[in-house]
């Protein structure tokens, strides 16, 4: 029970942290999991983004469900996905109730000019980090290149970049082990 | 008559999780269609809600779907349209989950993370990406202007290297960085 109060907790945090697009919420993630309570390598935060991407449902709630599944089974999934969407509930309900013009104010906006640029450096310091632990020989560096030119400028859906990259990998793995070398 | 709208929208943000595969925005265009076509809110009322979600905390998807659940429902609402939202999830990632984490070991999936973790780091980084050119780029004005600085926004800029250096000599929980490019933002831009 104190597992999953504390997952529910976990990501009630990451929850009201991840401003400004899912996206953002990979960093929160990685401090609260990660770093802080070892609940997860960073190599288990990528598996479970990816597979948050390709399965139905938004990415961070995919995500937040298989760390909650992984901790503690279909209560803690339950519990780290409540936690997520409890700050969005209430917040949200507070400005449609009271403030819903608040984001027309120049202040706000300018506020939140920074704040994306602030996720954008979030975002590509947990992607060096986590390419630390992802990108392990040649092979990997042509992969990530490789996939961001693709979504950048092909405007290829990533679950396509996902799918075709996993079937590489299988087969890079079978070749291997098959010849016997690696 | 009430319990039946209850329902509803549950039914119909659970399709509408169920359907939004990939980003948080996949859901944009699904919540718009039900929400418009049933005369919940006009596009411009639609459109203030995308620009109010995108600003609070939370994924975008699961504030819209608050939102709009609280204006058809009240607090009720807000809450039947989330949890419709996020039982699909729930669902189906305890089963996928599951099977993955029981298999782990298994060469196959071992051969398919191997090939998925560098070519997601290239998904996160072109996500980076897509933010950088609508922020500090303006691509949409180079038509018009010729000068360079006129493209790039030099205050945006300077805010993105002042915080790459801090990121990197030092260690502060990431929102930290966060309130401080918005204090910066709300003051410089």
């Amino acid at each position: 029970m104190k597992v999953l109060l504390e997952l529910f907790y976990v990501f009630f945090k990451i929850g009201l942290l991840t401003v400004g697009g899912g996206y953002a919420m990979l960093p929160m993630l990685e401090r609260e999991t990660v770093e802080n309570r070892k609940w997860i390598t960073n190599e288990e935060m990528l598996d479970y983004y990816s597979v948050g991407q390709s399965t139905p449902g938004i990415i961070a709630i995919n995500t937040a469900t298989f760390v909650g599944y992984k901790k503690k089974g279909i209560w803690g999934a339950i519990f780290a996905t409540l936690g997520m969407v409890t700050p969005s509930l209430i917040i949200i309900m507070l400005i449609a109730h009271y403030f819903d013009n608040f984001y027309k104010y120049e202040i706000v906006k300018k506020a939140f000019s920074g704040i994306r640029i602030g996720v954008i450096v979030l975002i590509l310091s947990a992607a060096i980090r986590m390419g630390k632990k992802a990108i392990k020989d040649n092979v990997g560096v042509i992969f990530t290149i490789l996939s961001f030119v693709i979504i950048s400028f092909l405007n290829i859906s990533p679950i396509i970049v996902i799918v075709v990259s996993a079937f590489i990998g299988i087969m890079f793995k079978l070749i291997w082990k098959g010849d016997g070398q690696n | 008559m009430g319990k039946i709208n209850f329902v509803r929208i549950f039914l119909i943000f659970f399709k509408t999780g169920l359907f939004t595969i990939g980003g948080g925005l996949a859901a944009l265009p699904l919540i718009q269609e039900e929400a418009i076509n049933r005369d919940w809110l006009t596009q411009g009322e639609f459109a203030d809600i995308i620009a109010i979600s995108q600003s609070t905390p939370g994924p975008i998807g699961i504030n819209i779907a608050t939102y709009v659940g609280y204006e058809q429902l009240g607090v009720f609402g807000a809450i039947i349209a989330t949890l419709g939202m996020v039982i699909p999830s729930i669902i189906i990632i305890c089963i996928v989950a599951k099977f993955l984490l029981h298999f782990n070991q298994n060469k196959y999936v071992q051969g398919a993370f191997y090939g998925v973790r560098p070519a997601v780091v290239g998904i996160i980084i072109s996500a980076a990406y897509s933010i950088m050119t609508l922020t500090i780029f303006d691509f949409s004005k180079f038509q018009t202007i010729k000068k360079v600085y006129e493209v790039i926004n030099i205050k945006e800029i300077l805010l993105f290297f002042l915080l790459i250096i801090l990121v990197k000599k030092t260690k502060f929980h990431p929102a930290i960085y966060i309130i401080i490019a918005g204090v910066i933002g709300a003051a410089i831009f």
